[in-house]
């Protein structure tokens, strides 16, 4: 399912301006540990997490992820902002639970 | 391509790893040892940022048949290399696994990429890590090439 398709069903905020939301979501990853993610989550997943601060942008861009979604309202500083931009990292939020969003996620990619 | 990595520099922690792996993608390394490559980099800069005293580096080679990663610091050293090996065995300060970090996988994450791991450490010298990342997705194509 492209990424455009996932923000409008689960009503996801886009902080990134230059999105570049036309790529595909394989699946998805919920973790706060990023060595974890680094190992478990598969390229194009959708990465669910509470961690909003520059290294996270560093992961998504080496472990290949679709993007970057904020949980439980978190919000991207101005330095991942900066970071995820040139990087072509797509940032998303959105004030729902890690636990909720996952499940909806799910829901929309297997239902 | 050598890349000094600065100890405590958490700002811009991933970054050297994100530039290496897009140094190899146009290098013509193939996507799946340059993520390799790239994940084996990140957790070696962010050992350098939270662990070393004084920083290190990280040199990437390209071989025809590898991609090879050193890692290199002058210290502390590791005392026992098969306990820092162990999962979830961690040192992090809080500072670090706050922001996620320090989750006992590093060196494991290295190793699982990696065809060939190699590790040396030695108290008050410091700690160098040898990866050999094998471009494998580079051999398939050749092959197919050939046919």
């Amino acid at each position: 399912m492209k990424l455009a398709r996932v923000i409008e069903h689960l009503s996801l905020e886009v902080f990134t301006s230059s999105a570049n939301i036309d790529q595909e979501v394989t699946g998805g990853y919920c973790g706060d540990l990023l060595s974890h993610v680094l190992s478990s989550a598969a390229p194009g997943n959708l990465w669910i997490t509470i961690q909003h601060h520059t290294n996270v942008v560093a992961v998504a861009q080496v472990a290949e992820l679709a993007a970057v979604l904020l949980a439980d309202g978190k919000q991207p500083n101005e330095a991942m902002l900066e970071r995820a931009s040139a990087g072509r990292i797509v940032l998303l939020g959105s004030s729902n639970s890690a636990f909720e969003i996952s499940g909806r996620l799910r829901q929309l990619l297997t239902g | 391509m050598k890349h000094t990595i600065r100890a405590g520099d958490v700002a811009h922690g991933g970054s050297a790893s994100a530039r290496i792996k897009m140094e190899l993608i146009q290098a013509g390394v193939d996507a799946t040892t340059a993520r390799r490559a790239g994940i084996v980099a990140f957790e070696g800069e962010m050992n350098l940022i939270v662990y070393s005293d004084n920083g290190g580096t990280i040199s990437v080679a390209v071989k025809p048949h590898a991609v090879v990663i050193d890692v290199v610091d002058t210290g502390p050293g590791i005392e026992d290399i098969d306990l820092a090996m162990t999962p979830g065995y961690s040192t992090a300060p809080d500072w670090a696994t706050d922001l996620g970090f320090g989750a006992g996988m590093g060196l494991i994450n290295m190793q699982k990429h990696s065809d060939r791991f190699e590790i040396h450490s030695q108290i008050g010298t410091g700690t160098a890590i040898q990866c050999w990342i094998e471009r494998k997705g580079d051999w398939a194509m050749k092959r197919q090439e050939a046919s």
